[in-house]
């Protein structure tokens, strides 16, 4: 186990370092030993599945959901459904493609009125940037977009959001500094209806989901949104920061019970974090990621594809 | 998920029974329990392995100690261990140098970095009476620099305005050249969140840092971090000479496991946490905070050794005869169980201690308070020695006259009796396994039973 406690600490290339940079750029690391693993073995020993294991640990899917698969390749293995070394790396695609099942879905919207997108999250996730980049995916399918600065509690948060509505050429609804979170997005809908937008996307504060107060707050935009239209919010979107570890559960299971979350978006894929902590929270909570987050651009944001997502976990695995 | 790590090493350690040492053999599955709370906990994998073979050095020939069960004396070794590698007390910065001092702070995106510049800066001004100048060098990030700004000002601290139009590295001249002609003490530097594996960017704030020449040069990195802090640590180690570590967002519920790969990996010192979004919410680092957080046992072991410390080691075995031979725990028993706890700071002072109590809302604590040691006690000296021994010959005329002696009520003398009751079950059941934990758990029992609000 001595050179896997080394490769575990080495520099890795983002996950989808190859979405923005094509395969040119040469990689080493966990994924290729992992090749040369599978490559490598003729036969599936005990050495193999604990190299899995340490692929799965080490990208954050944590103890529980790591067990799962093992445990069941192990089955597999000593039933004989698996021959080769091949056979095993498979099975394991397919059973982590199987966690995300259902999973990946695009994000509709299509009721009449303008469709409200909530973004929640914890502090830093990436939801203010994520706000701008769907303002844009949205522009792109030629839907009117207006953007709402929730967040009236950080320094330069709403100048933030402003600078995305500059890029994309997309008014944003705004107070003061301090204002009430939820009186801004209540006005932003009323503008959003009388103008006719297509889309209202509403950034929040970052809140820790252990934080009762914030969270009630949270309860009450939901709460005052609706007096305008029931239906409202369409879409309430986590962000989930792909380097969260474990924690990720706990956020998704807060920020469930608060408001109504209908689906996730993962940012910073581009790092070198693996975001594994997603098999966790769609097994148990059944959300679908809606996209990923690959960048600081306005076009970072990429549609989530499980294949794509398993596969860069695996890469180079074939 | 492994909260509870004591109990599970408790009931890992349950087999190794009247042996008074630890072994290879009788610790193994305790060692795997321990790991897979570490990794629970967001250790990184590598960093783990690590720690498991020393705790494995250390735990193999260790004496279990007179007033611990094995598993306490295993969590002691565990507990310790972590608070070494997690390094000692914070001593907070080291500005010693020509002013400017100039502070460097480096990190991924959204960790926290320019909030933590002005949270260092308010620290500075308020505890060392520093003068301090804020500057950013984040012209990518939409709004860093007002953010930056805005917090300045509310701290009343300096502000050396840039704008996006300018490169980092002239900014941080200007900077300098200011921070000198104004005489301020010191200078910190935010810089925009990069990844480790953006070669340009990296080059960019090993430049910066060449041009400032600062006496600290933190990573800032969120205690919600997973796997990835190891490698993103080591990374940023690798092309600056970090100086210490910043751990952000520790007011939130994660276990913090990225704290200790971190630490290790880098081999610096974390030397401040941020405890929320205000500028005023930064701690210096104790270790034995993290290291209790990162096993998910509230501060268990302080309690351990309070145990080991201050309770009456004779009368503790004495009892633990007693109750092993059947006999029954009478109310003198009871009252050396009340001084004992009594000794170790209360009930409230222990159930602080205890994981998922510290939150406990303050009023459930005030009432827990009312139930009063020092009145249980004057009750039981009120009883005569017979009566100790055999409470069920108390009727309502003793209790009567035992409530008076002691200056309370009825209630209190039916109280007591059902609480001890409660207890005599509890030593019944613990039979051979006696020990603190035991006795706290049943504690929270006998507190439920008499209609207390956790
Ligand atoms: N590399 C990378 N950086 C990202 C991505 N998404 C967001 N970021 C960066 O992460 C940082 C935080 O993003 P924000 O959008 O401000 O996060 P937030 O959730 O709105 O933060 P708060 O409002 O402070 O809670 C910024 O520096 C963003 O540029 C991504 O997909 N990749
Ligand atoms: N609860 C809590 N929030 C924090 C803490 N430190 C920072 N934050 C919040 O985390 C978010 C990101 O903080 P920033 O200071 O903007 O992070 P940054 O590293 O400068 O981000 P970039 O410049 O985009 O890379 C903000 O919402 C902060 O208010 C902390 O200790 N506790
Ligand atoms: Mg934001
Ligand atoms: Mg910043």
């Amino acid at each position: 186990m001595d050179n896997v406690a080394d490769q575990a600490t080495q520099g890795k290339p983002g996950l989808f370092a190859r979405l923005k940079q094509g395969l040119a750029k040469t990689r080493r690391g966990f994924s290729e030993q992992v090749t040369a693993l599978f490559l490598g073995a003729k036969v599936i020993d005990q050495t193999l599945l604990d190299s899995i294991e340490t692929l799965l640990i080490t990208s954050d899917f944590g103890v529980s959901v790591t067990k799962g698969v093992i445990d069941r390749l192990t089955q597999q293995v000593e039933r004989k459904d698996l021959s080769d070394a091949m056979a095993l790396k498979n099975a394991l695609r397919a059973h982590l493609l199987g966690l995300l099942q259902n999973t990946s879905s695009e994000l509709t919207l299509d009721g009449p009125g303008p469709q409200v997108i909530l973004m929640v999250g914890v502090n830093g996730a990436g939801k203010t940037t994520t706000a701008g980049k769907l303002a844009h995916h949205f522009k792109q399918q030629n839907r009117s977009v207006l953007l709402a600065a929730g967040d009236t509690f950080r320094a330069a948060a709403v100048e933030q959001l402003k600078t995305w509505g500059e890029r994309n050429d997309v008014a944003v609804i705004a107070q003061h500094t301090g204002a009430d979170s939820a009186s801004v997005i209540f006005d932003a809908l009323a503008a959003a209806k009388s103008r006719a937008f297509d889309v209202l996307i509403a950034d929040t504060a970052g809140r820790l989901q252990n934080k009762k107060n914030l969270m009630q707050e949270l309860e009450k935009i939901v709460r005052v949104i609706r007096r305008q239209d029931e239906t409202a919010p369409h879409s309430v979107l986590l962000v989930i920061d792909a380097t969260t570890g474990q924690n990720a559960i706990a956020q998704a299971q807060a920020f469930m019970t608060d408001v109504e979350v209908t689906g996730l978006v993962l940012t910073k894929l581009d790092g070198t974090a693996k975001g594994g902590v997603v098999f966790a929270l769609t097994e148990a909570l059944g959300l679908p990621i809606h996209f990923v987050g690959i960048g600081e651009a306005l076009d970072d944001l990429k549609p989530f594809d499980a294949e794509l997502f398993v596969d860069a976990i695996l890469q180079g695995a074939d | 998920m492994f909260d509870n790590l004591t109990r599970r090493v408790s009931a890992a350690l349950g087999q190794i029974g009247g042996k008074k040492t630890l072994s290879e053999d009788n610790i193994a599955e305790t060692l795997r329990e321990v790991r897979l709370a570490l990794l629970d906990a967001d250790v990184a994998l590598a960093v783990v392995q690590d720690f498991m073979d020393r705790i494995r050095q250390r735990a193999i020939g260790a004496e279990v100690g007179a007033s611990l069960s094995p598993a306490q004396s295993f969590l002691k070794i565990v507990n310790e261990e972590l608070v070494a590698v997690l390094g000692g007390a914070s001593e907070g910065l080291d500005l010693n140098s020509q002013p400017p001092a100039v502070i460097l702070l480096a990190g991924l995106q959204g960790a926290g970095k320019t909030t933590t510049a002005a949270k260092l800066g308010v620290w500075l001004k308020q505890r060392e009476n520093k003068q301090v100048m804020l500057v950013s060098t984040d012209v990518y990030r939409p709004a860093a620099i007002q953010q930056l700004q805005t917090l300045a000002e509310s701290a009343g601290l300096h502000f050396f305005a840039s704008s996006i139009d300018q490169a980092p590295e002239q900014i941080a001249k200007d900077a300098l050249q200011a921070a000198k002609r104004q005489f301020v003490d010191v200078l910190i530097v935010d810089t925009a969140g990069r990844l480790a594996i953006d070669d340009d960017m990296m080059q960019e704030i090993s430049k910066l840092h060449g041009h400032l020449d600062p006496v600290e040069t933190l990573f800032v990195v969120d205690a919600m971090t997973g796997q990835d802090a190891a490698n993103t640590a080591k990374q940023f180690g690798e092309v600056l000479p970090l100086t210490g570590v910043v751990l952000t967002k520790a007011d939130g519920d994660a276990r913090g496991g990225a704290a200790l790969s971190v630490r290790q990996v880098t081999g610096r010192p974390i030397k401040f946490i941020g405890q929320g979004e205000t500028i005023e919410a930064l701690e210096l680092f104790h270790p034995d905070r993290i290291a209790s957080r990162i096993l998910g046992m509230g501060d268990v072991m302080s309690l351990i050794e309070e145990a080991e410390q201050k309770i009456d080691k004779d009368k503790a075995t004495k009892l633990a005869k007693k109750i092993q031979k059947g006999r029954n725990f009478d109310l003198s028993d009871f009252r050396d169980q009340i001084q004992q706890m009594n000794n170790m700071g209360g009930l409230t002072g222990m159930l602080d201690k205890l994981p998922g109590m510290g939150n406990m809302a303050e009023t459930a604590k005030a009432r827990v308070d009312q139930q009063n040691f020092g009145q249980l006690e004057a009750m039981i000296n009120s009883m005569t020695p017979k009566e100790r021994s055999f409470p069920d010959l108390i009727s309502g005329s003793r209790k009567r006259r035992i409530a008076r002696g002691s200056g309370t009520e009825i209630q209190d003398v039916n109280r007591l009796l059902k609480q001890h009751k409660q207890m005599q079950k509890m030593m019944k059941k613990l039979g051979k396994k006696g020990g603190m934990t035991n006795m706290m758990r049943g504690l929270g029992g006998m507190m439920n039973q008499g209609g207390r609000p956790f």
